[in-house]
């Protein structure tokens, strides 16, 4: 295929923890292949996003993704001397503080031309669009006290990312958007679809979701031994995605990298997270992917088509952050010759002693050797008593209002050191603040997308 | 016939949005889908749900892909910013799902 007619988006990064060197080996994969290009690095939680306004309040500067930078200086150079833009979210609550550190980075990296473009207007707050909320189906029911809001972003989509890359920037870096708008922008600016184009952007669509995830696509979070095998799981290979003019997909990674691509891992991805398949709900189009089929057409390289297209929704999804309280968790080990009644035995006092503290509600045991995660919100489920494992942990955690409660609770699982069973030992204990998030939909009039061009040249000057 | 965990025939993977889970279902071999389908009931999967609070289940087939999603209703304390849960994504719950027991046809 003609390099004109192809557009290669490589995916560096899938979450907010992802691996700090995946986008390495995808960069050289895009400059080898010598065609049109971007990157996209998807970095961007919901927890993340109100913990980046958090700390904005205290530091202005900050409240971007902190490991964003780490993720572009190997890569930065590169791209910008062969022509592969970088879209990220790395942006989070301070989109513009994520592009002045990104012209620092320019500026050591002796990148004088460097442009960079800023999508802004997914933060919510203070411009009246929070009075006209309506809860998402998911949280029905959902009353807002807009004093108490933390954070509130809309999920843009890929015109304000298209429309930054068509005015030159070598990095994009918006706050919330949808994942899939990091990978749709650029192949809006490429290949110049029209927006109600709806077949081509819920084939661009689907691309974006496949890739968002980084190696999920690619044999991440895939292995299962016997049954899945997955060669390389230290050095996974990030996906590519080939896109024609006429949003044909294929997915691919960089040859002599690990993992896989296969109809298997295509399938769990193209799934994952979804609920309606007939309608994936995103602010660039309503994807149905009902009809998609998934080819093998080499190693490591599966054609994913059939994807159709609907008019976007009038309505675009926000997620609004709150003051979630307070979580305390504490950890005991017991080991050896009658381990499980000593641990339980730990469990039946810490609960006595949260009783007497006023702390019980909101607290749940588990029994880590006997059940970690599959138990009820009770806890330790009936049935499970003819487990006599010897070697167990006993973890206490406990929702409450305050700080203080939480440490209050936690300490129990200290103070078994000396007055609980015996032979405990391990005890780690952590109090953190949460943040509860709603979902709610927002007519799109009335949001107002900005895009800014800054510049390393007019930075410096 | 003879009873064996789901997980014989098929594949999953968890994602979760607020207090909503789903699991995509995808069988090994495409020719195993329709017993799977009649098997892997909306009902079973509530029921096999039922201890962490599930509420409701939706069934999306997609029989071109030889897979399921299943949309499962309330079934994650409220959702990962309030649950007590160590996985209070409910990441780990695709295997739960794949341990439910099916009727495995005879092999011809």
């Amino acid at each position: 295929m003609p390099s004109d007619t192809m557009l290669r988006i490589g995916c560096g990064s899938g979450f907010s923890g992802d691996r700090l060197d995946a986008p390495g080996p995808v960069v050289d994969a895009l400059i080898a292949a010598g065609g049109p290009a971007a990157l996209m690095l998807e970095v961007l939680g919901e927890r993340t996003l109100a913990l980046a306004q958090r700390e904005r309040l205290h530091r202005p500067e900050a409240g971007f993704e902190p490991a964003l930078i780490a993720l572009l200086r190997p890569i930065l150079a590169r791209c910008v001397a062969h022509g592969v833009p970088i879209v990220t979210n790395g942006g989070a609550a301070n989109p513009r503080g994520a592009a002045r550190a990104v012209l620092a980075l320019g500026r050591e990296l002796c990148l004088p031309a460097l442009r960079i473009g800023v999508v802004e207007g997914d933060d919510i707050r203070g411009t009246g669009a929070l009075d006209d909320l309506e809860p998402w189906e998911g949280d029905a029911g959902a009353v807002l006290e807009p004093a108490s809001v933390i954070a509130a972003n809309v999920y843009l989509g890929a015109a304000p990312i298209a429309e930054a890359l068509r005015g030159g920037a070598q990095v994009v870096v918006t706050g919330r958007c949808s994942d899939p708008a990091l990978a749709l922008g650029p192949m809006l600016a490429h290949f110049g679809w029209r927006e109600d184009d709806w077949d081509r952007l819920a084939a661009g669509t689907m691309a974006g979701h496949l890739l968002e995830c980084g190696a999920q696509v690619t044999g991440g979070y895939f292995a299962d031994p016997g049954v899945k095998d997955v060669p390389g799981m230290a050095e996974l290979g990030f996906p590519i995605a080939e896109i024609g003019a006429d949003g044909s997909v294929l997915i691919t990674k960089p040859e002599g990298t690990g993992g896989v691509v296969d109809r298997r891992t295509v399938t769990e991805q193209l799934l994952y997270e979804l609920h309606d398949p007939a309608a994936y709900l995103t602010p660039d189009v309503v994807l149905d992917i009902t009809g998609v089929s998934i080819a093998e057409e080499g190693p490591d390289r599966v054609r994913v088509s059939g994807a159709r297209g609907r008019p976007r929704p009038e309505r675009l999804k926000a997620t609004v952050s709150l003051p979630g309280g307070w979580l305390g968790e504490g950890e005991i080990s017991y080991a050896g010759p009658n381990a499980r009644a000593r641990a339980e035995l730990a469990g039946r006092t810490l609960l006595e002693r949260l009783r007497m503290l006023g702390l019980e509600r909101g607290a749940r045991l588990d029994l880590i050797g006997v059940v970690s995660v599959f138990a009820g919100d009770a806890g330790v489920p009936a049935g499970s008593e003819a487990l006599a494992p010897s070697d167990l942990r006993l973890r206490l955690a406990v929702a409450t209002g305050t700080r203080e409660e939480a440490e209050r609770a936690v300490r129990e699982v200290l103070s078994l050191y000396c007055c609980g069973p015996a032979g405990g030992g391990g005890v780690r204990t952590r109090v953190v603040d949460r943040i509860r998030t709603l979902s709610f939909l927002v007519p799109r009039e009335r949001l107002s997308p900005r895009v800014t061009l800054l510049d390393l040249a007019e930075a410096t000057a | 016939m003879s009873t064996v965990p789901l997980y014989r025939f098929a594949h999953a993977r968890a994602g979760d949005k607020g207090n909503r889970l789903n699991i995509a279902l995808i069988a090994h071999r495409a020719e195993d889908w329709p017993w799977l389908a009649a098997q892997v009931t909306e009902a079973r999967v509530l029921a096999l749900f039922a201890h962490r609070g599930a509420t409701a289940v939706r069934r999306h087939d997609l029989p071109g892909l030889g897979a399921f999603n299943f949309v499962i209703e309330d079934v994650l304390q409220g959702g990962v910013n309030g649950a007590l849960n160590l996985d209070g994504h409910g990441k780990s719950l695709s295997f739960h799902l794949l341990s439910l027991p099916v009727e495995a046809p005879a092999p011809d």
